[in-house]
């Protein structure tokens, strides 16, 4: 039998189970993700720095790990809750268990988990502070809680933006008269970069600590504003930057991208109870009413009541009417709150990189 | 959508055939709902009198109709809908709608085609433009080609070898169609297919066995929105239909990429199609690694997006939606209505959230797993070997945290007496290779694949053989190994936790761990390890859910609390098959409803995913559990308040068959309240010895008899009663069962037989009375029996009264005989303190001179019975809502209804059988005591006649009104036959038949063609003349042996394959002839209120 180890939170509740992946202690927001696939995806999205993710649908790791599906190059979560694990994976394209994967990104796991329940208290009390632990009592975890730094007043953008910049490999059907495409990496999943490289772009990732100068400077055609982890209002740095390309060049935002336009434009944003984690969020587009089936990982937004600098809601979420897409009235600029790319979840939204390339286009 | 539609006729699915069962019946009720909810007027149709949206209150305005073109325009023309939405009644209201179309009354009556526009239907049902729309939006299909004959079929076999797989156009549940591996099933497959097809057309297609079978149910709106409701796998992989196939949901073994890939391919398939509503597309999807080498190895490589086909695409509402709705939570039916009078999605409020609308995707929290039910417990010489063409009658679904849990609860749920994983087969070998284990696709390859991991035989090695997904092999062998620490560990909490959350049922822990289910029980609570109930609620937690839908698990948190107000437990009837049909879920569903109008909050119990029980808003609370003796214990525990005297809410069994009155005993001896007859009165009915006794002391005859152990007692006790003699065992084993002897010498092949399998329990032997069967449904309140009516079988007794057709009123009785039935069924209700509903049948002999018949009693039942549907529509009656507050303590009087037989309809009323042998090859179709129908139907009239053509007719027992009949009559039926072939001899039949047939028709004075009886004996012989088309219907009667190699027996099966009605009674065969010639103008297209005066 498998170690024992817990997750305690810091309204004191305990979930005990079992250790898998990394023996140790991992602090971090606790959030849940209803996915039912795409664990790798998950594992692997920047935008989950700094919290322990908890899958909501409760076979884990079925057909292994290929890291071919991985949306970066290491494990971002700082800890992952199962119900179960898949101890022999089946998939041709498997190279490890989710087991292996972890333990080789040091990375604790806790399986054996009622997540069902983890999430229903989540989702009423809010997502909270956690410790996974395997070398803790359940005492001493809370106790560690009470010490660390609260998840909102964290900068994780430096854990996941590139070190330098760097131009994108995958870009070889991109010739001379290709589109430019600047991309800000606050915690860029590959997926973004692999579908504007497939529409023919040649991409330059910057770090998210690039100056617009510097961005301007690589003669873009276009501004992709990645996601990313944390909160948006700690990140004045970036959107110092955003204020000024949004009046230069074409720009669209994704995720925090899209959080940061609205900051720089002058919106507010607050923190949602739980936030939206999944790939079954339904999005209406306001202009055509059409309904989209949208990836989300995010745990803050937009106050629709705070649009303003020319910007106005294009999308919101069918379930609870949280802004899920800002746009520019005159300006060539467009942010979504969800994942155009994806992975994990549904392509119906890929649309949105041939939209922006076509205002690109038209801007050229 | 251009215009409002206000008026709208739906399209039921007839009658409970293998391929099209239950849940049409949960797809019409909840869109008959869901568009009166939007204030249209719904005019339903249906010729299936068990089904629920055939009740008052589902719809507007009911016809109980035969399904025809003819019928349907005259509801038409009287009610005048705007819309027809024919997508919910499976592939017969879609064939119905093209039909319609095509004769132009559509157009005609401006009726708008809802749903699921003409011409698509046309293009996923017609293999050609399919195959050329798919190749327009670029998606891939395997390799195929159209065919109209088994030359054309031979040719591409030429190109593609074998083997490959023959789909016919137009028909439901594969029906036709198979795997051909040699040139002769290649025939075979293509000739029965074109018989099927209605466009005698079949598909010739190559075929990827081995590959993954994935389906996605999705839906799209008018507004072009669509989504996906669910994804799930097939354990089998591709090579057995999906109807009979272990299916998981969602998806396991699929990486996102796949999941994805094959979403994206859903959603543009259902935008070509223009649908709106719901839709199912299969995949074969690239196997893995360990599969491919051995059945695909040009399939090895890795890339992320591996290669799939489209296999299939249902325009419509299918078996696949119902499981999808109940494994999500998401009810499509409901959605798919009211997308087709044109609202989107998201208008349409998700109920279960009661929070979110239907615009999203349902996120699971769990697995399902549902396993099918195969009919061959009750057809032992049945071909058991699955493969495109669907044969199982109905299915079991169960959720759980884990597979394995859920497997097992499913395998719990199949009802196949107390058989768990742990089952084998006495001919499996201790030492056997992998060879020796039915591991091909078949009914026992669960059980087969855990034989073989207990031999040693390791996951891969069985992935290899079988084409199954390693995945779920380890997951199997996940199970093997706790059996191996069951038996070897001693038991401790965490291993028993363990257990517990791989499913294993207490009774399996107990065999392994060497001790009383009853202990391992008492011990897992002391270790406070009890199920806890989570909600399927569309959404994975992410929302609070108002949905009362639950589910076990063996983990931390419960979320079912004990309802707290007055409530009671409703044992649902479990899966659909032979003998307990969507009749039982009718009866579960109406009590529910009942106990709601007495003020009282209904729990229900039940493992069926196609059932309108299971629809997460007929009751109050629903339980997706399996129906036996723990999962109940542990729901009704979880019911009880903890204030004293209330342990547990009492529990209903008359209403779900078998399943549910066979619970009575053991909740009865764990002192869980049980409401309705107690369980003495069920013991009684059901012991063969008590009830004589009890008979006896009535002073209430039956027909004599005696359990016999030797052969030489058997002809004793067989020579005092005089032949024929009704033999049967009293412990029944694997499918014999019971027989009409007519001699010694046939006496003597049953007995031995018989004590060949069980010499332990002994065979009874009954006098066999061959008179009119009748009977009755009553309601008691252990002061007075309230009869609705009686039903009198067409075909002597012998034939199982579900086989029979039964016609309301009881036209051929005497008023002396119609009062002794009243006056027994009357007594044997109180003296057997019914409280509420029993069944009993009485058979009726007029060998005395007129007027002094005897009858006896057959078979009492204290349950409610198949009849209870019928017999409360054609009455007029509703009995399972006066049998429910008979439960609660509110008797007869109290209702307002008198004892007696209630005052006869002005109407008369048949109830006929439909059959699925199409289906299932190998298995022989004679009536006989042994019931074999999956479904009914009725036909109801102002007159007898009427009323018979209308039953007929929908039963597709029809003959044409001119043609030519094959007749095969036994010697001791030959006098009985003349008057019937004379009567079709004067309706210009002409006949074919055997050679004594023969010879006695040309005696009579009639034109006969005589033909070689043998099939030995050169053709063209009597199969190639049904297959041929020569002859529009069979009459043949059994000379008694029933083995499967007489010419009979193949005569049977050729007339079932060439779908022309084949009377095996000449009961049957009179009333057929009866019909004839009647014309359409001869019967009413009337609703039901205006056929049945309700009085209460």
């Amino acid at each position: 039998m498998d170690k024992k180890a817990i997750l305690a939170l810091e309204d004191g509740k305990v979930f005990e189970g079992y250790l898998y992946g990394s023996p140790g202690t991992a602090f971090g927001e606790v959030v849940f993700d209803t996915a039912m696939t795409g664990y790798e995806e998950m594992l692997t999205d920047p935008s989950f720095a700094g919290q322990i993710v908890v899958p909501t649908y409760p076979l884990i790791g079925n057909y292994g790990i290929n890291e071919q599906d991985s949306e970066s190059k290491k494990v971002q979560v700082s800890g992952f809750v199962v119900c179960e694990w898949c101890v022999v994976p089946s998939h041709k394209r498997s190279s490890k268990t989710l087991h292996e994967y972890l333990a080789k990104n040091n990375v604790p796991g806790l399986y054996g988990v009622d997540t069902r329940a983890l999430t229903r208290h989540l989702r009423s009390r809010g997502v909270m502070l956690g410790v996974l632990t395997s070398e803790m009592t359940p005492n001493q975890a809370l106790e560690e809680i009470m010490k660390q730094p609260r998840y909102g007043n964290m900068d994780f953008i430096n854990q996941v933006t590139a070190e330098k910049a760097y131009d994108w490999e995958d870009d070889d059907t991109a010739d001379s008269s290709a589109m430019r495409i600047v991309v800000l990496d606050m915690g860029m999943k590959y997926n973004i970069a692999r579908l504007l490289a497939k529409q023919g772009c040649k991409l330059h990732v910057a770090p998210a600590t690039a100056d617009a100068d510097y961005i301007l400077g690589m003669k873009p055609d276009g501004i992709v504003l990645s996601p990313g982890p944390g909160d948006p209002a700690l990140l004045d740095y970036i959107t110092e930057t955003v204020k000024t390309l949004v009046y230069k060049k074409p720009v669209m935002g994704i995720c925090l991208g899209h959080q940061l336009i609205g900051r720089a434009l002058g919106a507010t944003t607050y923190k949602l109870k739980f936030g939206h984690r999944g790939g079954n969020h339904p999005v209406k587009d306001l202009s055509t009413g059409r309904i989209y089936i949208t990836t989300q990982n995010h745990g803050y937004a937009i106050d629709a009541s705070t649009v303003t600098g020319g910007l106005e809601v294009s999308h919101i979420n069918n379930n609870d009417g949280t802004v899920e897409g800002l746009k520019h009235r005159d300006l060539p600029v467009f942010s979504i709150q969800y994942h155009s790319e994806g992975a994990p979840g549904p392509q119906d939204n890929e649309y949105l990189f041939k939209t922006f390339l076509t205002m690109v286009k038209d801007g050229k | 959508m251009a215009t409002k539609v206000s008026k709208v006729l739906v399209i039921g699915s007839g009658p409970i055939v293998i391929g099209q069962a239950a849940e049409f019946d949960y797809a019409g009720a909840q869109a008959c709902k869901s568009l009166r909810e939007e204030g249209i007027t719904t005019v339903l149709v249906n010729s299936n009198p068990a089904t629920i949206m055939t009740d008052e209150g589902i719809a507007d305005v009911v016809y109980i109709e035969p399904l025809t073109v003819e019928v349907i325009e005259r509801i038409i023309a009287a009610e005048r809908p705007d819309g027809l939405l024919p997508t919910l009644g499976g592939q017969t209201g879609l064939n119905l709608a093209v039909e319609l179309a095509d004769a132009g009354i559509l157009d005609k009556y401006n009726v708008k085609l809802l749903g699921t526009p003409l011409e698509t239907i046309r293009k996923a049902e017609e293999r050609s433009l399919f195959k050329q729309l798919i190749l327009d939006i670029g998606e891939p299909l395997p390799e195929s080609v159209t065919v109209n004959s088994v030359t054309e079929a031979k040719k591409f076999a030429g190109k593609m070898g074998l083997p490959l797989i023959v789909r016919p156009s137009f028909t439901l549940g594969g029906t036709g169609g198979g795997i051909a591996r040699t040139t002769g099933e290649l025939e075979q497959f293509v000739s029965s297919g074109l018989a099927a097809s209605m466009t005698r057309q079949v598909l010739v297609e190559q075929c990827v066995l081995g590959w993954k079978e994935i389906e996605y149910e999705v839906m799209r709106d008018a507004a072009d929105n669509c989504i996906t409701i669910c994804n799930m796998e097939n354990m089998d992989p591709m090579g057995v239909h999906t109807g009979d196939s272990i299916v998981v949901a969602p998806s396991q073994t699929l990486t996102d990429k796949e999941y994805q890939m094959l979403r994206t391919a859903s959603l543009k398939i259902i935008r070509a199609l223009g649908i709106e509503g719901g839709c199912n597309v299969q995949f074969a999807l690239s196997p893995s690694a360990v599969v491919a080498e051995k059945w695909a190895p040009d399939q090895l490589d890795k890339t992320p997006t591996p290669q799939y086909y489209i296999v299939e695409v249902n325009p419509r509402v299918s078996r696949s939606s119902a499981l999808a709705s109940k494994a999500t939570g998401y009810p499509i039916a409901r959605v798919a209505a009211k997308i087709a009078i044109g609202k989107r999605l998201d208008e349409i409020p998700n109920r279960v959230t009661g929070k979110t609308m239907a615009a999203f995707e349902p996120a699971l929290d769990y697995c399902v797993v549902k396993i099918p039910r195969w009919p061959f417990d009750k057809f032992a010489s049945g071909d058991r070997t699955l493969g495109s063409q669907m044969k199982a009658t109905g299915e079991v679904m169960s959720i759980d945290r884990s597979f394995e849990a859920a497997l097992q609860k499913a395998v719990r749920s199949l009802e196949f007496g107390k058989r768990s994983l742990l089952w084998e087969d006495r001919s499996w070998k201790k030492d056997g290779d992998i060879n020796s284990f039915p591991l091909h696709p078949n009914d026992l390859r669960l059980w087969a694949l855990m034989a073989a991991l207990r031999r040693g035989i390791t996951p891969v090695q069985l992935a290899q053989h079988t084409g199954i997904d390693p995945w779920f092999l380890y997951k199997l062998n996940n199970i093997y190994q706790m059996e191996g620490r069951l038996l070897s560990e001693p038991m401790n909490p965490d291993l028993m936790r363990q257990a517990k959350r791989l499913g294993f049922a207490d009774v399996q822990i107990a065999t392994l761990a060497d001790s009383l289910p009853e202990q391992v029980r008492s011990i897992r609570k002391n270790w406070n390890i009890r199920s806890v109930y989570k909600m399927v609620d569309t959404c994975a937690a992410e929302f609070d859910a108002e949905t009362p839908y639950f589910y076990s698990t063996y983990e931390q948190e419960n979320e079912a609390f004990p309802i707290e107000s007055a409530k009671a437990v409703v044992i649902g009837s479990g899966p659909i098959r032979i003998g307990q049909g969507i009749e039982f879920d009718y009866c579960s569903v109406h009590s529910a409803w009942a106990l709601q109008k007495a003020g009282m909050k209904s729990i229900m119990i039940n493992s069926n995913p196609e059932t309108v029980s299971t629809d997460f808003d007929t009751s109050d609370r629903l339980y997706f559990e399996a129906l036996d003796e723990e999962s109940v214990r542990d729901i009704l525990e979880n019911e009880g308040l903890p204030s004293p005297g209330l342990p547990a809410p009492p529990s209903i069994v008359q209403f779900g068959g078998q399943t549910a009155i066979n619970l009575s005993e053991p909740l009865a001896h764990h002192g869980l309240p049980i409401i309705g007859s107690s369980n003495e009165t069920i013991d009684i009915a059901e012991d063969r010895h008590r009830f004589e006794d009890f008979l006896d002391n009535l002073g209430v005859p039956q027909p004599p008899g005696a359990g016999v152990t030797s052969l030489k007692e058997a002809i004793n006790v067989a020579t005092f009663l005089g032949y024929p003699v009704l033999v049967r065992p009293s412990y029944v084993l694997g499918g014999r069962a019971m027989e009409i002897v007519q001699n010694e010498e046939q006496l003597i092949r049953y007995m031995n037989q018989a004590l060949d399998m069980d010499r332990q329990h002994p065979i009874l032997v009954d006098k066999y009375f061959e008179g009119k069967e009748c009977e009755v449904d009553v309601v008691c309140d252990n002061k007075e029996a309230l009869i609705p009516g009686i039903m009198e079988h067409i075909e002597r007794a012998g034939v199982h009264s579900g086989d029979s057709i039964a016609v309301y009123p009881a036209l051929g009785l005497t008023a002396h005989e119609v009062n002794t039935i009243v006056d027994y069924a009357t007594r044997i209700g109180i003296a057997l303190h019914v409280k509420g509903l029993m069944n009993i049948q009485f058979v009726v002999m007029r060998d005395q001179p007129l007027g002094s018949s005897s009858i006896y009693v057959l078979e009492v039942n204290p349950r409610s019975s198949r009849t209870v549907p019928f017999i409360s529509k054609v009455t007029g009656v509703p009995l399972v809502q006066i049998a429910t507050n008979v439960m609660l303590g509110k008797s007869l009087k109290q209702q307002g209804y008198k004892a007696g037989l209630c005052s006869e309809q002005n109407i008369v009323g048949i109830k006929a059988p439909v059959f699925s042998m199409s289906k299932l090859v190998g298995v022989d179709t004679y009536l006989g005591p042994e019931m074999k129908s999956t479904g009914e139907v009725m036909g109801i009239d102002t007159t007898y006649e009427a009323a018979l053509v209308k039953a007929l007719m929908a039963a597709g027992l029809m003959l044409p009104d001119k043609g030519t009949l094959l007749l095969s009559i036994a010697d001791h039926d030959k006098a009985e036959s003349l008057p019937i072939i004379r009567d079709f001899y004067a309706r210009e039949y002409k006949f074919y038949a055997t050679e004594g047939t023969a010879a006695m028709i040309q005696q009579a004075g009639m034109k006969v063609n005589r033909i070689s009886k043998k099939l030995s004996e050169g053709r063209p012989n009597i199969i190639d003349l049904i297959q041929e088309g020569q002859v529009s219907g069979v009459i043949n009667t059994m000379t008694g042996e029933r083995s499967p190699l007489r010419d009979g027996f193949y005569i049977r099966r050729a007339a079932v394959e060439k779908r022309i009605p084949c009377f095996t009674s000449l009961d049957t065969a009179r009333v057929a002839v009866r019909a004839l010639a009647k014309g359409s103008k001869f019967y009413n297209v009337k609703p039901m209120s205006q056929y049945v005066v309700r009085e209460k």
